[in-house]
């Protein structure tokens, strides 16, 4: 189906289902319950999941499959997103061209620094993607903050030219849209005490993201990621056949630098401003994180690694002490002080707290990554035997 | 340009680049010769940094006395706080034990490092020898994390202090000595303590590891892990002590340190990326490149602050570090010093 | 374009929904699509409760800063629900607070974590919005943080109240209308300094600028530079030292050969405790240039950096925006009120913070609603006084509080941990007032979502 093999278009569409349902299957808890704080459905995280998805799953196509481990990719996710801005600063307030554009200049950016980077190979090439990329962090704070906005970010102002606009009127900056339709205009639906935020940004990502996930399995299962995966198990024998693997790694990591552009031009079409910070090493550090936490080299991985750091990062950080204390006021006051006291340290100012034991334990318990180690605990238990060794 | 601010930044230089050869150096045992990508390394030079700060709160644990002739800013009755050792050694030797707790508290972080070493290396590091290096990545970023969390919620997010003693502040004025200006060319004593520091720590891990038994094994190890196995030998203790002392030579790198730069619970990760760059621009596998590397870019990163150099090429101080690092990558492709086939796939 | 549309539908209450919700789950869970406009504006409050988000640092390295902020909230929202002793609401001179929350709604609040990073600020902010239905933002400890946060908020159509934040900027070339400052900035820095500093260390010196590498360093560096020398000062150099920097060795090293003898360090946080350090490590603090004593001058500062440096801090001047040791009315009350709940003194972060949520508050009571636009109308031109600056006025073009300005000094013999800076001189707000203009910028149409 689609070119795809029937276990691929299965997974396929099971994203599809996902990302598609994401508005109802992220909100389980109803409104106003203790615990709707959990409740990822709305329209500014469903938005993060999927464009951080969409990063990773290029970054994937860089790492999974040649082993190359890029600690620069920020940079790329960073240029896409100035380009983005500017598009809609200069152009139009319509998402489309800053979305192309964002990918096109990521693409050009990510040639230029994997033709040098790929010269070396292992930890020599992970230090030059690193220097490059804390380069253009550092510049686009400082010197370069005529074009970047420096360290406050570069945003849309009233006075832009936004040469194939009318004239915006009401002394409101207009709010990118997609032929008129604003990225944060939503539809909200109430079935009893659930309410659902469908966003129209979000389903433009989420459209994207499907079509980056499509174009991620056939680069999986082609000729071309073929030879990627011969350049990750054994660089020196592909050399020993006469074929150069470096035309191969360099369309890799452009490709992922392409897909983090677009992700970079989708964030800035959400909300149109790009910080010098979303280049810096933390942020790279972010992605690779994500991928290893899912997965490496598996189609899915990637993707619910995202979803787990940006969960953690958005859901956790928001609990305080005293959403604690409804939570556990049903117990007897000294319980409730004690419960409180115990979950305290993990949530509100410490859920850097839960992220950085929820990485240990994930790499412990769960060799591969989450898609790996749940694969692998699933056949232990059920087809024990047969797969031993 | 003046001959003088050329000597100053070589000045200058050395001290950066003893900080970041001390700091790589720690790195480069566990990463470049153990072969385990550590990311907690920062978070060891913070926990070293933070045994001069518990030194400085543990000399300073007050007992409490109230004085009805002061008030406090509430307008209660003011308490008054006198540390313990000034009531039991005197005052005078109490004042001076904390006056010197950045060099005392060397003697804490030697034993409290090895200790966090070893139960790092047997708890969690052991574990991971043969596990992809992305799966070191993941675990060692996630115990920092964990790490620097504990600090924050026992030390909070601000800096916190810790001065060099009285005698050693104020600086040293080499330009005299040098035929120069007074005020020209000069140098504060504690940097010129901290250099010296870190050459006799340098000095003592190459010896170590050179001149005993115990480094030569572990050398062996490094290079053939199985064959000095098979050997009778019992190298997995051995990594486990040499873990230990990494993790001490971070540490100390973290306590000399305190005097320049109050820590915090983050400074850790801001010296992380620095320090994996010197390691593999020295090149991997190799001490003396670590060191190497650290003064060179220390080096560099002086001259790229002059401020005739940043108006000749406006943000030079911010990339100097990376850019060097792409040069030399570039030109040798195993770093300066670096041994083939160390983490090249 | 299409202006009817609103950028983030806030157009609905989470509660106005939910009491839809039941509405319909009575009727048979038919599931209800609601209109995307129907009310007047975003996340109107229609239950018996008003949310309130409030946006700080709770990692990196202001994460003391916005712990203190949050406290400084939390007394304020204690206050505003007619808990506590009232604090600074006996003293304020306008008298609509009446400890039943606003207009007799019960304050809530939610907090999120803004990691002094803009990126993660906006995310924290828009799930305030669009989640929790909040309906005013504040909060933050640095100036990116602050004009990205603003600038979302402009658009989502709901009130930011800004906490920390010092740069020109933020009302200046970055104003927004939806936005509001009470702290001061950069220009008002220079202005205050200046004259003190002439007064204490003659108008005939040379000046040597340190400066943090990013919009808050170039602003402040600008404000010095133009002051002092309108002063007389000779300005010798400018070195711009990257954010990043721990070690500041390399630039302070060449200041005494340099022939200057001030230096100005331009840094806040992590950077200011830092070069402080290297500069009196350095000697400059003893040191003699031009025949005159060298002297360091600290632009702006806090009490928790002050903290940071320790020593190193004595007998240095600078700005600041509040001190807890003023001894007017309302800073004694609300000295008083934070004190006794946590136990030290507040710190001009949580000042500023309790101020900006009171005056929100009271905004909406003279108002009678909580529309962005009534607020901001109240909000513009007010007049106030009894909240620990005097009388203070938000200036309707620039939507920037205008009022008295501290020059502080680091105090030579500290009798707390609190206890660390001085105030030399209360530099009064017409000293301190400038031009609207003169920074640029749109202020721009209200939005109310």
């Amino acid at each position: 189906m689609l070119g795809l093999n029937g276990k691929d278009f299965l997974a396929w569409l099971f994203v599809l289902f996902l990302v598609a349902a994401a508005p109802i299957l992220l909100n389980p808890f109803p409104e106003g319950s203790a615990f709707a704080q959990f409740n990822a459905g709305y329209p500014d995280l469903m938005q993060r999941f999927v464009i951080f998805g969409i990063f990773a799953i290029g970054f994937n196509i860089l790492f999974g499959l040649t082993g190359y481990l890029s600690f620069g990719h920020a940079a790329f996710l960073g240029a896409g997103s100035y380009a983005g801005v500017w598009m809609l600063k200069l152009l139009t307030i319509n998402v489309i061209p800053a979305i192309i554009m964002s990918t096109l200049v990521a693409g050009l950016f990510s040639l230029a620094i994997g033709y040098i980077s790929l010269r070396r190979s292992g930890i020599y090439f992970s230090i030059l993607t690193l220097a490059f990329a804390q380069m253009s962090f550092a510049l686009a704070a400082s010197v370069l903050t005529p074009i970047t906005g420096g360290e406050t970010g570069l945003q849309t102002q009233l006075g832009d030219p936004r040469i194939l606009d009318a004239a915006a009127t009401g002394g409101n900056i207009p709010a990118p849209s997609l032929f008129g339709l604003e990225m944060g205009h939503s539809w909200k639906v109430s079935v009893g005490d659930w309410l659902w935020t469908f966003n129209a940004g979000y389903y433009l990502c989420a459209f994207i993201m499907l079509i980056a996930f499509y174009i991620a399995i056939r680069i999986f299962r082609s000729p071309f990621g073929m030879m990627l995966k011969a350049v990750k198990s054994n660089n020196q024998r592909l050399g020993y056949t006469g074929i150069n693997p470096r035309p191969y790694t360099l369309a890799a990591f452009v490709i992922s630098g392409m897909y983090a552009g677009l992700a970079g031009g989708l964030m800035v079409s959400m909300d149109p401003l790009a910080g010098a910070e979303r280049m810096q090493w933390t942020a790279s550090g972010e992605v690779v994180l994500m991928t290893i936490l899912g997965g490496i080299g598996t189609l899915i991985g990637p993707v619910l690694g995202a979803g787990l750091i940006k969960y953690s990062e958005n859901i956790f950080s928001k609990i305080n002490d005293n959403l604690l204390h409804t939570w556990f006021s049903f117990m007897p006051d000294g319980v409730e002080n004690f419960m409180v006291t115990i979950v305290h340290p993990f949530v509100g100012k410490g859920w850097h707290l839960t992220l950085g034991l929820m990485f240990m334990l994930v790499v412990i318990f769960l060799p591969g990554g989450l898609v790996g180690g749940l694969s692998g605990l699933y056949k232990r238990l059920f087809r024990r035997g047969s797969h031993a060794q | 340009m003046e001959l003088s601010a050329i000597l100053l930044q070589v000045l200058n230089g050395l001290d950066k680049g003893s900080a970041y050869a001390l700091i790589a150096l720690g790195l480069t045992l566990i990463f470049g010769t153990l072969g385990v990508v550590n990311f907690a390394h920062g978070a060891l030079f913070m926990i070293g940094a933070f045994c001069a700060v518990s030194l400085q709160k543990i000399l300073t644990i007050s007992f409490t006395t109230i004085d009805e002739s002061k008030t406090d800013f509430l307008g209660n009755p003011a308490q008054i706080h006198t540390p313990y050792v000034e009531k039991w050694f005197g005052e005078a030797v109490g004042a001076t034990m904390i006056d010197w707790a950045v060099p005392l508290a060397i003697l804490l972080a030697i034993p409290v490092m090895l200790l966090v070493g070893f139960a790092m290396e047997r708890g969690l590091i052991k574990h991971f020898y043969k596990r992809p290096h992305a799966d070191q990545i993941l675990v060692t970023f996630g115990l920092a994390i964990v790490l620097q969390e504990i600090i924050k919620a026992y030390f909070g997010a601000n800096q916190i202090p810790a001065p060099a003693p009285d005698a050693l502040i104020g600086s040293f004025d080499f330009g005299v000595l040098l035929g120069f200006d007074p005020g020209t060319i000069i140098y504060p004593y504690w940097r010129i303590v901290y250099f010296l520091f870190a050459m006799v720590v340098v000095g003592a891990v190459f010896a170590f590891l050179k001149f005993t038994t115990f480094g030569m094994v572990v050398r062996a190890g490094m290079a053939d892990r199985e064959t000095v196995g098979l050997l009778g030998i019992n190298i997995d203790k051995r990594f486990t002590i040499m873990f230990g002392i990494a993790a001490a030579v971070a540490g100390l790198a973290g306590v000399m340190y305190t005097p320049i730069n109050s820590p915090n619970y983050h400074m850790g990760m801001d010296f992380l990326v620095i320090s994996f760059v010197v390691v593999v621009v020295g090149g991997m596998g190799s001490l003396a490149g670590a060191v190497l590397a650290g003064f060179i870019l220390g080096i560099l990163e002086s001259f790229a602050s002059m401020r005739e150099v940043i108006q000749l090429i406006p943000g030079i101080n911010q990339v100097v570090i990376y850019l060097a690092a792409i040069v030399i990558l570039l030109a040798r492709p195993r770093g300066l010093l670096g041994r083939k086939g160390v983490m090249e796939s | 374009m299409s202006s009817d549309k609103k950028p983030l539908n806030l157009s609905l209450t989470r509660r106005a929904v939910l009491k839809a919700g039941v509405a319909t789950a009575a009727v048979g869970a038919a599931p209800m699509i609601i209109p995307s406009k129907a009310w007047g504006y975003a996340n109107e409050p229609s239950g018996s409760t008003v949310t309130l988000g409030f946006n700080v640092p709770q990692s990196g390295a202001y994460a003391d800063e916005g712990a203190d902020e949050l406290r400084a909230y939390e007394l304020a929202v204690e206050h505003l629900n007619g808990e506590g002793d009232g604090g600074m609401m006996s003293t304020f001179s306008s008298k609509e607070l009446k400890g039943n929350g606003i207009l007799g709604r019960k304050v809530e609040y939610v907090t999120g974590d803004t990691q002094t990073k803009p990126d993660a600020a906006r995310a924290s902010a828009r799930s305030m919005i669009e989640k929790d239905g909040a309906i005013m933002i504040t909060g933050g400890s640095s100036s990116g943080v602050a004009v990205a946060v603003q600038a979302l908020c402009q658009e989502a159509g709901v009130i930011f109240m800004a906490g920390l934040t010092h740069s020109n900027d933020t009302t200046g070339k970055d104003k927004k209308a939806n936005g509001f400052r009470h702290f001061f900035n950069s220009y008002m820095s220079g202005a205050a300094l200046a004259p003190i500093l002439a007064a204490n260390y003659g108008k005939d010196r040379r000046a040597y600028h340190l400066t943090a590498d990013y919009n808050w360093g170039y602003t402040t560096e600008e404000a010095v530079r133009t002051s002092t020398e309108a002063m007389g000062w000779d300005t010798v150099a400018a070195v711009k030292t990257p954010l990043s920097q721990t070690d500041f060795s390399s630039y302070v090293a060449p200041v005494q050969a340099s022939g200057a003898d001030i230096l100005v360090l331009n840094h806040y946080g992590a950077n200011m405790v830092n070069s402080l350090t290297s500069a009196v490590e350095f000697g400059l603090r003893n040191a003699q240039s031009n025949g005159k004593n060298f002297e360091i001058v600290v632009p702006l500062y806090s009490r928790l950096m002050a903290k940071g440096a320790g020593e190193n801090v004595k007998g240095i001047f600078g700005s600041t925006n509040w001190h807890w040791s003023l001894t007017d009315e309302g800073s004694k009350a609300f000295v008083k009120s934070f004190g006794t709940k946590y136990g030290f003194p507040p710190s001009q972060a949580a000042h500023t913070c309790y101020v900006q949520t009171l005056l929100y508050a009271d905004a909406c009571e003279r108002a009678g609603t909580h529309d962005p636009c009534g607020v901001a109308a109240a909000l513009e031109g007010f007049e106030f006084d009894g909240l620990g600056n005097g009388p203070t006025l938000y200036r309707a073009e620039d939507h920037q509080c205008f009022k008295d300005v501290l020059v502080v000094k680091g105090k030579e013999n500290p009798s707390s941990d609190f206890d660390l800076l001085e105030i030399v001189e209360i530099t009064p707000r017409d000293k301190v007032s400038y031009d609207a203009s003169i920074f640029g910028g749109e202020l721009g149409a209200c939005n109310s979502g």
